[in-house]
């Protein structure tokens, strides 16, 4: 019982987690600014940032329903944080699994933009109206493509649950090479998702100013910040333990040693894509996602039909 | 030409190895040409009283007052002043010049009227 | 889904200054745009009128941060024309070369922001290093980073050394490399060809009909620049092209200020290659004779116009500025037309907007004809005393205190 409140609450629950995802946001963030000849926040600027928003005022509009606009960035936060106790980390065995845990992962990682949604709704305001319609139209583009791809892994690997598709992948290294299409299909709907890169349209600064965001602001903006924050290392580890399920058995610290670099190269690519893309228009975005994306998940799916066959002959 | 995505990246990836392109300024020095337009100072002992530096100045900065036989002294307000260096043209005898002192910001903004006293008259001793 | 209405008001991340765009949407398209201006309104007209030809030369300058250089020449070449004075040839090439780095900086400025506004920063942050050279350039050759105070009446302050020129030279061919750059990247980078092409599309005739002036209406075909059709400082000397582009959108305002950009190098180097030798300034009066002119000058922006009129004495009695974002405003409304809300940040700013230099109209209507009418000043004045007075607000114990005459 004990054990399990420490794996929930210290390591590898809700503490570790917030302590990675600041380093993983300094990390994005300076290295978003040395690429632009730059010299970036120094190592402690997300944890300033945190507590300053926690000492600030919380403003509720006046039109807004209280209630749920209170509520809403602590369910995001717990959702997210809920994510990561089915994904295996740098074991083939992650804290709790059961057949059908992919889902559940990827069901907990779709409430943050339900969350967003809901926040910008309840705010009453003319901006957070529209970023909280982008979001959700954003969400009906890029989550065919992720859920496609990261069901594609999973088929080759004949089950439903992340953690045994990860001994599944350890027990036929190199296989996981055929899923790479997928893996780069996941990395750019990812950013979808966070909200990032190219598809950062519901939040984009010089159109709807912040997008549901605009009306939050203190202890409730900490929170959300931090759900975002969070959301990148989730959704990295996922990514991770989907696409590059290797090294897994190497032991508890080569095994962590190897479980940051994964995570931080992952962050390294979206940091890159962040930099060298401009932002869509969402009509632009929503052709890019059905036209393109779409056919490559679901190439991916016919690729891992066909090594399947072959594999089991 | 072929269009695609991304076309900035080799550039972006090349900057990573260099320094960056910010001056940590007031760590650092930053570099500022000697003919740089900053403080205006004053020479007493060449002004003849003209006054034609207060007619000329945009924002009436300059102020020329006797207060002696040919002895003018001045206040120049550095918050009102431009540092357009107009009063330093129209002046005939060159009692005006251009510096390029530029960190002149202050706390009190008592402290931003400077003024340029004439020099004490030869014939007292121990007496400013 | 029905109307909503959104203020791209006064206040806004998208904008640089302030001005009010009124958007009615239905979803993502935008169905009604409103146009207001005059909140950078500063009364810069009526302080010229209290302020010596010298002293006015100052506050010109200072109507915008970007193109003062362009004011301060359109005001002093009007003053020059109503006293007659012939400004030396050097002193009209060291003008024509502080022009030319001006429009390098601001057409710099104008990619970082373009990049900003479609929310591609990389472009922003290197574009404004790249400007840095420019403005050190500026500074050492005028003694500041903007606002540069190197005309006066009858000539240039400052003069030009040989050390400076090297200067000035070196930095133009780090600059033409970077912009051969910058014009691969718009040429062939992906995403932003998708937000730029077909975007703010203004047609040949609708340039006409509107009445665009600039880079806005070059990229339409439009061959107007004031530079070849009425050519002041020393552009009637050298030789160089007009830069024009036939994409009609934004896609092709980019290319036409990329070509400026190029041609500007080439103008530069012409220009201190036969820098003439000789005085910097002629004497000029303090007291301007009767006479009114009228002065052209193409700024980065487009077509600027300087009205004054001069009675004799030291002060000026009228002012007129008119900035080329006035002429070009009414074009965005025209642009946004069944577009996007996505696509107004950066419509808005393909026209390289300058509110600070545009908010300086009179208009009167009189609302029983419909029809405008021209007020003379006291008229105006008057009859802001007298509706006030019938309100019961009386001026008089005012204007006693401050000793103003009635």
């Amino acid at each position: 019982m004990l054990k399990a409140l420490f794996n929930i609450l210290i390591f590898p629950g809700f503490l570790f987690l917030v302590v990675f995802s600041f380093i993983a946001e300094f990390y994005d963030r300076k290295l978003y600014a040395r690429f632009q000849n730059r010299v970036g926040p120094p190592w402690f600027q997300p944890f300033a940032d945190f507590i300053k928003l926690s000492a600030k005022e919380s403003i509720i509009p006046e039109e807004a329903d209280p209630t749920l606009f209170k509520i809403m960035p602590v369910f995001a936060l717990a959702s997210v944080l809920c994510a990561s106790i089915y994904i295996p980390l740098w074991d083939t065995k992650a804290l709790f699994s059961f057949q059908g845990d992919i889902i559940v992962v990827l069901y907990l990682l779709t409430i943050p933009t339900l969350t967003l949604f809901l926040g910008g709704w309840y705010s009453r305001s003319v901006y957070s109206t529209l970023g909280a319609m982008r979001s959700l139209t954003q969400l009906f583009s890029y989550e065919i493509p992720l859920l496609t791809s990261v069901l594609a892994s999973a088929l080759l690997a004949n089950t439903w649950s992340l953690s045994e598709m990860t001994v599944f992948y350890t027990r036929h290294p190199w296989l996981w090479a055929c899923n790479l299409p997928g893996f780069l299909i996941a990395i750019t709907t990812l950013l979808g998702k966070l909200e990032k890169g190219p598809f950062d349209i519901p939040g984009a600064e010089t159109e709807i100013v912040s997008g549901s965001l605009t009306e939050y602001s203190g202890k409730l903006l900490g929170l959300f910040r931090m759900t975002i924050n969070v959301e990148l290392i989730v959704g990295s580890s996922l990514l991770a333990a989907v696409f590059l399920p290797f090294g897994l058995t190497l032991g508890p610290i080569p095994g962590f040693a190897l479980f940051v670099l994964k995570v931080l190269f992952i962050v390294s690519i979206i940091s890159l894509f962040r930099t060298v893309l401009a932002r869509l228009r969402i009509d632009q975005m929503i052709n890019f996602c059905w036209i393109y994306m779409a056919p490559v998940a679901f190439l991916q799916i016919l690729i891992n039909l066909v090594v399947k066959g072959i594999i089991s002959r | 030409m072929k269009l695609r995505p991304g076309k900035m990246i080799r550039e972006v990836l090349g900057t990573i190895f260099k320094k960056p392109a910010t001056t940590r300024y007031p760590f650092a020095k930053s570099n500022i040409p000697e003919d740089f337009r900053g403080e205006i100072i004053f020479h007493p002992e060449k002004c003849i009283g003209c006054k034609l530096c207060m007619k000329d100045c945009p924002t009436g900065a300059i102020t020329i007052k006797e207060v002696g036989e040919k002895k003018f002294e001045a206040e120049i307000d550095l918050g009102k002043c431009i540092y357009c260096a107009q009063c330093v043209d129209s002046c005939v005898k060159k009692a005006l010049e251009v510096t390029s002192a530029f960190e002149l910001a202050q706390l009190d903004s008592g402290k931003l009227k400077v003024v340029f006293h004439a020099e004490p008259p030869k014939d007292t001793q121990g007496k400013t | 889904m029905h109307d909503v209405k959104i203020p791209i008001g006064p206040q806004h991340p998208a904008l640089k200054e302030p001005a009010s765009f009124r958007i009615a949407l239905s979803g993502e398209k935008i169905m009604e745009v409103s146009v207001r201006l005059g909140y950078n309104h500063r009364g810069i007209e009526k302080a010229c009128e209290e302020r010596t030809y010298i002293q006015d030369l100052y506050l010109i300058e200072r109507i915008c941060g970007i193109c003062s250089h362009a004011h301060s020449t359109c005001f002093v070449q009007a003053v020059e024309e109503i006293a007659g004075l012939s400004v030396p040839r050097r002193a009209l090439y060291i003008r024509t070369l502080v022009a030319e780095l001006e429009r390098i900086h601001s057409h710099l400025l104008w990619l970082g922001v373009a990049g900003h506004e479609i929310g591609f920063d990389t472009l922003l942050m290197y574009t404004w290093n790249d400007r840095e050279i420019v403005m050190d350039l500026l500074a050492l050759l005028t003694g500041n980073r903007v606002n540069y105070g190197i005309n006066t009446i009858g000539g240039v302050r400052r003069d030009i050394s040989q050390k400076e020129t090297e200067e000035v030279l070196k930095g133009m061919s780090e600059l033409e490399e970077r912009t051969k750059y910058y014009i691969e990247v718009a040429q062939e980078e992906l995403v932003l060809r998708k937000r730029l092409s077909g975007v703010g599309i203004l047609s040949h005739e609708d340039v006409l009909r509107l009445g665009a002036v600039g880079p806005t209406a070059r990229a339409s075909g439009v061959a107007r620049d004031v530079r070849k059709d009425d050519p002041y400082a020393a552009y009637g000397e050298i030789d160089f092209k007009i830069v024009t582009d036939n994409h009609n959108d934004i896609y092709g305002r980019t290319l036409v200020r990329l070509g400026e950009l190029m041609e500007s190098y080439k103008i530069i180097r012409k220009v201190l290659k036969s820098l003439p030798e000789g005085p910097l300034t002629v004497r000029a009066p303090r007291k301007i004779p009767l006479g009114e002119a009228f002065s052209r000058y193409e700024a980065p922006r487009g077509e600027d116009v300087h009205y004054v009129k001069s009675n004799g004495t030291e002060k000026p009695v009228r002012v007129k500025v008119r900035a080329p974002t006035l002429a070009n405003i009414q074009a965005v409304a025209f642009m946004l037309e069944d577009r996007y809300l996505a696509d107004l940040p950066i419509v808005i700013a393909a026209i390289d907007p300058c509110f600070s230099c545009t908010d300086r109209l009179i208009s009167i209507r009189d609302s029983k004809k419909k029809r405008g009418k021209v007020v003379p000043w006291e008229e105006l004045h008057q009859f802001s005393i007298e509706w006030h007075r019938k309100r019961g607000i009386d001026f008089s114990e005012l204007n006693k205190r401050f000793r103003i005459k009635d």
